[in-house]
C-alpha cells in the first residue's frame, strides 16, 4: 500500500479492544459510545468497565448487511448474544455533496440536495429552496399556489417515506410480506410524483422561487385515488403487525431511550416524539401554511421501538388528513414567483422576444446572484429536523452549503439503544431509527 | 428586505457578553474562543437545551469580510445552532478560529450530541476540538490526506485514494 501522507495521525475510527485501553480511556470510550460526558458515564453504576476479555468479542455488522439499510457498519462488542458496546462507523457513502454544492449555482443546487435523503427528496429540495429564498428576501412573496403545492408534495413524500419504513421494519423483523405491501403502496405515491415531476425520485421539482411546473391535469383524482386506497391497506397492516403478539414481543421495550437522552443527543423526529415530547416543527415552528391546517402531533410514551413504529404508522394517517385539507384549499394562481431575477421567462416568450431569450440564457448559464449573508432554515422531514445552512458571498454559487441531516444525528442514539440488548434486537433498533445512509454520509 | 450584510448600525445588543447580530431575522451571537463554552453553557441553562447543528465555514476567499462589533475575522468559523424546545426559539453562535491555531474546546460535556458534528467538522476542516473523547475522522477514511471542505482543497484535481489498494 502506498503511504499517502504523514499528516493524518489521528488514528483509527474503530472500536478498540479492551486490552488496548487504559481504564480511563475505556471509561471515555464507554462514555463516547453512550454519547455521554465522562462524568455522566462514570455516574452510571451499571457501566461494566471490567468485562472479562476472553468472554467478549468485537464483530462487524455491515457495511454490507441487509438490515443496515445501506452501507452502515456497526462494530459490536458482544458477550454471548448481548451487546456490550457498539459503535456505528459511517462514511461509506460519502461523496462530498456539500463540496459539490459550492460548485453548483443556486439554480442547480436542487439536483444535489435532492439526492441526500433519497427517500424524501422533496423535503430536501424544500429546505434548500426556503434557505435560498430567505437569503434573496423573497420568502414572503412566494405565490399561494406554490406554497400549497409544496405542502402537498411534502406530505405525500412523508407518506411514501413512512410506507417504506413500514416495509423495511417488517422485513427486518421477519414480516416479509409487509415488505412487498409497503413497497407496493409507496409505488402508488411515486407514480403520482412521476406524473407531476417526471421522475420517481430525485425530482428537483421544488426550486428557489416556487416549483418547476404546475400540477398536471387530473392531479386531484390521482391524489384522491391514493388517499382512498390507503386506509383499507393500513387496516390490513394493523391486522398483520400491530396486533400480533410476536410483533409486539419483538418491539416493545426494545431500544428504549429517555427524553433527556434524546434531547442531549440532538435526536429529532419520531425518535424524540417516541419519548413523549411533542415536538414537530410543522406545529411548533410553522413554515409554509402548516399553521392553518388541523393535524395532530403523534407522541409516544415509552421511547421504545414499538412507539417509533406506531408514531410513523399514525403519521401516515395524519398526513392523509393534511392532504385532504390541502385538496380542499388548493388555491389557483401561479406556481412560481414572477420575479425576473429568479424566474426564467415562459417558453412562449422566448419565441417572440430577443430579451427573453437572452434572459433565459443568462439565468441558466450564470444563475442568479444572491446577496451576502448567512441563514439557517429547518423543516420537519419524515426523519426529523432537516436544516440547511447557507453562506452567500454575493455570487451565484453558495459559498458554503451545509445540510443538517436528521439521520446523521439520530444515528448517534443507536449505541445507546442497543447497549445491553440482544444482537437480534440490534436489527430492530437500526430499523426503528430509520436512517438513510445517503443523508448520513452526504 | 433589510440590507443583507447586516452589520448592525443600531446600538449593539449583547447577551452573555457577546454582541448580538440580526441575520435576516435570525438571532446570532458572536462569541470569542474564550467565551465559547461558557456562553453555550449559559444558553443551555437559559433553555436552549438542544444543540441541533455544529459546522464550520472556511472563509479563505473572504478575508476582508465585515463581521462588525470590532471582531477580527479569522479564516475559520464554527457555527453552532441551538434550539429551545420550551421557548420555541433558535439561536446561532459563531466563533472565529484562526488557521494558525485551529483548535476549539469541545461541547461534548454540555451537548453530547455534538460528538458526531465535531468529528465531521474536524474531518472536513481540520479544526481540532480539544477535550473531544474520540477526535477521529468520521466520513473520510482514517488515512485520508487533507480536509476536503477547506477552500484550498481543490475539487477534482486530487488522485483518487483507495485504502489498501496495490500499487
Amino acid at each position: 500500500m502506498t503511504v499517502i501522507s504523514a499528516g493524518t495521525a489521528e488514528g483509527g475510527q474503530e472500536l478498540l479492544s479492551r486490552s488496548e485501553l487504559t481504564a480511563k480511556e475505556l471509561l471515555r470510550e464507554v462514555g463516547s459510545v453512550l454519547r455521554l460526558s465522562e462524568a455522566e458515564a462514570a455516574l452510571l453504576a451499571e457501566v461494566e468497565t471490567e468485562a472479562p476479555e476472553d468472554q467478549t468479542m468485537i464483530i462487524n455488522m455491515g457495511p454490507q448487511h441487509p438490515s443496515t439499510h445501506g452501507v452502515l457498519r456497526l462494530m459490536l462488542e458482544l458477550q454471548g448474544e448481548t451487546v456490550l458496546r457498539c459503535k456505528p462507523i459511517i462514511g461509506y457513502l460519502h461523496t462530498g455533496m456539500e463540496k459539490t454544492g459550492e460548485a453548483l449555482t443556486y439554480m442547480q443546487g436542487g439536483t444535489n440536495v435532492t439526492r441526500m435523503d433519497y427517500l424524501s427528496p422533496l423535503n430536501n429540495e424544500l429546505v434548500f429552496s426556503m434557505a435560498v429564498e430567505k437569503l434573496l428576501g423573497i420568502d414572503g412573496d412566494i405565490p399561494e399556489r406554490a406554497v400549497w403545492m409544496r405542502m402537498l408534495l411534502s406530505e405525500l413524500n412523508r407518506m411514501s417515506s413512512h410506507l417504506l419504513f413500514l416495509a423495511t421494519n417488517g422485513m427486518d423483523l421477519g414480516a416479509v410480506s409487509m415488505m412487498l405491501y409497503g413497497w407496493r403502496e409507496r409505488e402508488d405515491v411515486l407514480r403520482f410524483f412521476q406524473k407531476v415531476t417526471g421522475l420517481r425520485m430525485n425530482h428537483n421539482f421544488i426550486r428557489p422561487g416556487g416549483l418547476a411546473a404546475d400540477l398536471p391535469a387530473g392531479w386531484r383524482d390521482d391524489v384522491l385515488a391514493i388517499l382512498e386506497g390507503l386506509p383499507s391497506r393500513l387496516e390490513e397492516y394493523e391486522i398483520l403487525m400491530t396486533g400480533q403478539p410476536i410483533w409486539r414481543e419483538r418491539l416493545q421495550g426494545v431500544g428504549v431511550i429517555t427524553a433527556q437522552e434524546a434531547i442531549a443527543l440532538g435526536a429529532t423526529g419520531p425518535i424524540l416524539r417516541s419519548t413523549g415530547i411533542a415536538w414537530d416543527l410543522r406545529r411548533d415552528m410553522p413554515y409554509l401554511r402548516y399553521d392553518e391546517l388541523d393535524f395532530d402531533v403523534i407522541v409516544g410514551q415509552y421511547g421504545d421501538a414499538y412507539d417509533r413504529y406506531s408514531i410513523r404508522f399514525n403519521e401516515i394517517r395524519e398526513s392523509m388528513r393534511i392532504v385532504y385539507q390541502i385538496l380542499e384549499r388548493m388555491p389557483s394562481g401561479d406556481f412560481r414567483i414572477q420575479n425576473k431575477k429568479v424566474t426564467p421567462p415562459p417558453r412562449a416568450r422566448i419565441d417572440e422576444s430577443m430579451e427573453a431569450l437572452i434572459h433565459h440564457f443568462k439565468i441558466f448559464t450564470e444563475g442568479f446572484k444572491v446577496p451576502e449573508g448567512e441563514v439557517y432554515v429547518a423543516i420537519e422531514s419524515p426523519r426529523g429536523e432537516i436544516g440547511c445552512y447557507i453562506v452567500s458571498d454575493g455570487s451565484s454559487n453558495p459559498y458554503r452549503m451545509h445540510v443538517r441531516a436528521p439521520s446523521f444525528v439520530n444515528i448517534q442514539t443507536m449505541p445507546h439503544m442497543m447497549r445491553g440488548g440482544l444482537v437480534a434486537d440490534a436489527v430492530a433498533v437500526i430499523s426503528s431509527v430509520d436512517p438513510v445512509l445517503g443523508e448520513v454520509d452526504r | 428586505m433589510s440590507d443583507s450584510t447586516d452589520t448592525v448600525e443600531n446600538a449593539v445588543e449583547t447577551q452573555h457578553g457577546c454582541p448580538v447580530q440580526n441575520s435576516l431575522g435570525q438571532r446570532v451571537l458572536h462569541a470569542s474562543r474564550d467565551q465559547y463554552v461558557s456562553v453555550i453553557k449559559a444558553l443551555a441553562d437559559e433553555g436552549y437545551e438542544m444543540c441541533v447543528d455544529l459546522t464550520g465555514v472556511d472563509y479563505l476567499e473572504m478575508p476582508q469580510r465585515a463581521i462588525g462589533f470590532g471582531i477580527q475575522p479569522e479564516r475559520f468559523e464554527v457555527v453552532v445552532n441551538l434550539l429551545s424546545l420550551s421557548k420555541r426559539q433558535r439561536i446561532r453562535v459563531r466563533v472565529q478560529v484562526p488557521v494558525e491555531d485551529a483548535t476549539l474546546a469541545t461541547l461534548f460535556d454540555i451537548h453530547p450530541g455534538t460528538e458526531a458534528h465535531e468529528r465531521e467538522t474536524f474531518d472536513m476542516f481540520g479544526i481540532v476540538f480539544t477535550g473531544h473523547p474520540d477526535m477521529t475522522r468520521i466520513l473520510m477514511p482514517e488515512d485520508w490526506d487533507g480536509h476536503p471542505l477547506r477552500k484550498d482543497y481543490s475539487q477534482g484535481s486530487i488522485p483518487v485514494q483507495f485504502k489498501g489498494a496495490h500499487s
